[in-house]
């Protein structure tokens, strides 16, 4: 008895040591110093950005016609993306998620290309496609004379493409991670598959979709390649806040450059921000 | 709801024969509740008794066999007729609840009724009034996360009672509770399904749920029916091992010749009244006697064993003990004092054959000439 009573006496001063110290004993040098270094890497650009930003002349750049079009037409065409991306890609989740069918593994790969395809390449497919000479373009021009290149809803096609991948992995991963069994009870209480689907597991599901269409509308406010190659760089229709950086730049105008970013910087990680707290969190 | 009967008073709600061939497990199951009827089904783990429920509620399809709820053929593999869950008259009430976490009590009572075309004023209603009848009625603004295990469950029965099901399906509804809520919720479930005018079938593998709750008791072990009757028949003649268990008894099966029941080649039971052929014999553990040397007079059974287990059971001390055949002693505080009782210890047994009870083995059960327990 008096054995243990000794080795808890000598436990004690250990455990009534304070907080710090003990963090510190807990994570290894090895883990501790690339996480700082990662950790620099990924804030010193953004702390650079914030640093070479011409504040004198700051105002009246952040008020010019050019920049407030460029960012009206990336928050609009980005939020449209995403409503497009939910609309389509909640039911093709919760088709990869709840319906077995042959081909299902083929199809969730298919849908996770975009992700991996560098966007300049899914710029040139979605050209060979909806271009005015594209497989499904020339019989759009041809039968209702809409085109889809080089217009804003061409941005819209653009960043959708891109961006629905985050959200269909997204609601594909939290409807798995749902009891399905909540919807055999909704079976069992009179409810069709459909009822099921609006009453039961989209509530359930409700912070995964959020998650989800956060991604999806960063992921399209950011959509640079696939827009330049499809829709081109024509201001006020299709140049958003990344085309016109990149314009602002090659152009020689770096503070410009910055300017923009920063704008987009901030935009975003508000936006980001609030939702964040609105939704994820609470999940 | 439901089509008119041509004959109410023959026709069983349920009639059914619930065969799931799954690989290596097989369900075959034949079943029949009368309205206001209550059966348990009860069975050792992996028996089959989910996926019985599962099949009638619509959650899973047969192999073959049928089920007919109410007159109206709901699965037919051989006619490939299949109703699923959501058009058949049923209410299931899950062994976890499965309460939609993010709808209120109230609602989550009312779901059903909106389901089955009730506008949501009425529907609203009617769950108060179902939340009031399970005393419930403070809760109804609660999310399920804030209700305690005992609410949880009669909002989950008052959810399934609610849209007037002809069949109640309940798994294992009481499992989830602690020992103190078990009992109330016990006694008001007992309550509801006597209510309750539709057929109950309540899946449990707790012996005193089946014997409070139901009017009938289906014992399956590996798909198959092996006891089917009420509860005074099935504690006094258990069929298996696993119902002897669960009945308290010490259960052999041998041939009986007069008084003489050959359990194995070297073996045999003296038993009371003289009978032929195969041959139940029971006895409970408290009938069994432990002696330190072989105990002499009075004709009864006497045989060396080994202790290999002890336990506190109640306020006696349950001795498990191996020898010619397994039996389980039931002994006071003051005679355990007077043995000593450790695993590998070696004693006498004896059992008078006045406290056994042998009955036929191989005929279909007599319900009629069933002794008091």
């Amino acid at each position: 008895m008096t054995g243990i009573g000794d080795h808890e006496a000598a436990e004690r001063p250990n455990l009534a040591a304070p907080p710090r110290r003990r963090l510190a004993q807990r994570v290894p040098v090895g883990l501790l110093v690339p996480a700082a270094l990662g950790l620099l890497f990924l804030v010193l650009p953004l702390a650079g950005l914030v640093i070479r930003a011409p504040w004198t002349t700051l105002p009246e750049r952040l008020t010019e016609p050019a920049t407030l079009t460029a960012l009206g037409l990336s928050l609009q065409t980005a939020t449209i993306a995403t409503v497009v991306c939910l609309l389509l890609g909640v039911p093709l989740a919760w088709l990869l998620a709840r319906v077995e069918f042959r081909g299902r593994r083929v199809i969730r790969a298919l849908v996770t290309v975009p992700l991996v395809l560098p966007p300049v390449v899914c710029g040139v497919a979605l050209l060979l496609v909806f271009g005015r000479k594209g497989l499904l373009g020339a019989w759009l021009d041809a039968t209702f004379g809409f085109t889809l290149p080089f217009t804003t809803t061409g941005v819209i096609v653009a960043e959708a493409f891109v961006a629905m991948p985050f959200l269909v992995i997204a609601v594909e991963g939290a409807l798995r991670g749902a009891d399905a069994r909540y919807e055999e009870a909704a079976a069992t209480l009179g409810a069709s598959r459909w009822t099921t689907f609006t009453h039961v597991t989209l509530p359930l599901v409700a912070p995964g979709v959020a998650a989800g269409a956060v991604l999806c509308w960063a992921r399209a406010l950011g959509e640079f390649g696939a827009t330049i190659t499809f829709a081109g760089n024509y201001p006020g229709i299709t140049q958003t806040m990344p085309l016109a950086v990149y314009q602002t730049i090659e152009s020689g105008d770096l503070d410009g450059a910055v300017v923009l970013s920063l704008i987009l910087l901030t935009v975003s990680v508000t936006i980001l921000a609030a939702l964040h707290d609105r939704w994820i969190t609470s999940a | 709801m439901i089509a008119v009967r041509p004959d109410p008073a023959s026709d069983p709600v349920v009639d059914a024969h619930l065969v799931i061939d799954r690989g290596a497990f097989r369900l075959d199951l034949p079943l029949h509740i009368e309205a206001g009827e209550v059966v348990a089904l009860l069975g050792p783990n992996g028996a089959g008794k989910t996926t019985a429920l599962r099949a009638l509620a619509g959650l899973q399809p047969l192999t073959a066999g049928h089920i007919t709820l109410a007159g109206r053929h709901v699965d037919q593999p051989d006619r490939r007729l299949w109703t699923p869950a959501e058009r058949r008259s049923i209410g299931v009430v899950f062994q976890d609840y499965l309460l939609f976490p993010h709808l209120t009590a109230l609602d989550n009572v009312a779901f059903g009724l909106r389901r089955h075309g009730i506008d949501r004023r009425a529907a609203r209603i009617r769950a108060a009034d179902w939340l009031t009848r399970v005393g419930l009625a403070e809760q109804a603004r609660a999310r399920p996360r804030q209700l305690s295990g005992g609410q949880a469950q009669r909002v989950a029965l008052a959810r399934a009672l609610a849209v007037s099901p002809v069949l109640l399906l309940l798994d294992e509804p009481l499992a989830a509770l602690d020992a103190r809520t078990r009992l109330d919720t016990r006694a008001e479930l007992h309550r509801h399904l006597t209510d309750h005018p539709g057929a109950t079938l309540l899946v449990t593998h707790d012996p005193l749920d089946a014997l409070v709750l139901a009017d009938r008791l289906l014992i399956i072990e590996d798909g198959q029916v092996v006891q089917n009757g009420d509860a005074a028949t099935i504690t006094a003649q258990p069929r298996t091992d696993y119902v002897a268990r669960l009945v308290g008894l010490n259960l052999y099966r041998g041939t009986a010749e007069g008084r003489t029941v050959r359990v194995s080649d070297q073996f045999a039971l003296t038993i009371a009244d003289a009978m032929r052929g195969d041959a139940f014999v029971a006895f409970p553990p408290s009938a069994v006697a432990l002696h330190p040397h072989q105990p002499d007079g009075s004709p009864r059974n006497t045989w060396p064993a080994v202790i290999t287990g002890l336990q506190r059971h109640g306020d006696n001390l349950r001795v498990q003990l191996d020898g010619p055949i397994v039996v389980a002693a039931d002994i006071t505080p003051a005679a355990a004092a007077q043995l000593q009782l450790t695993p590998g210890q070696p004693v006498w047994v004896a059992v008078k054959a006045a406290e056994t009870r042998a009955y036929p083995a191989d005929s279909r059960l007599p319900t009629a000439d069933v002794k008091d327990i």
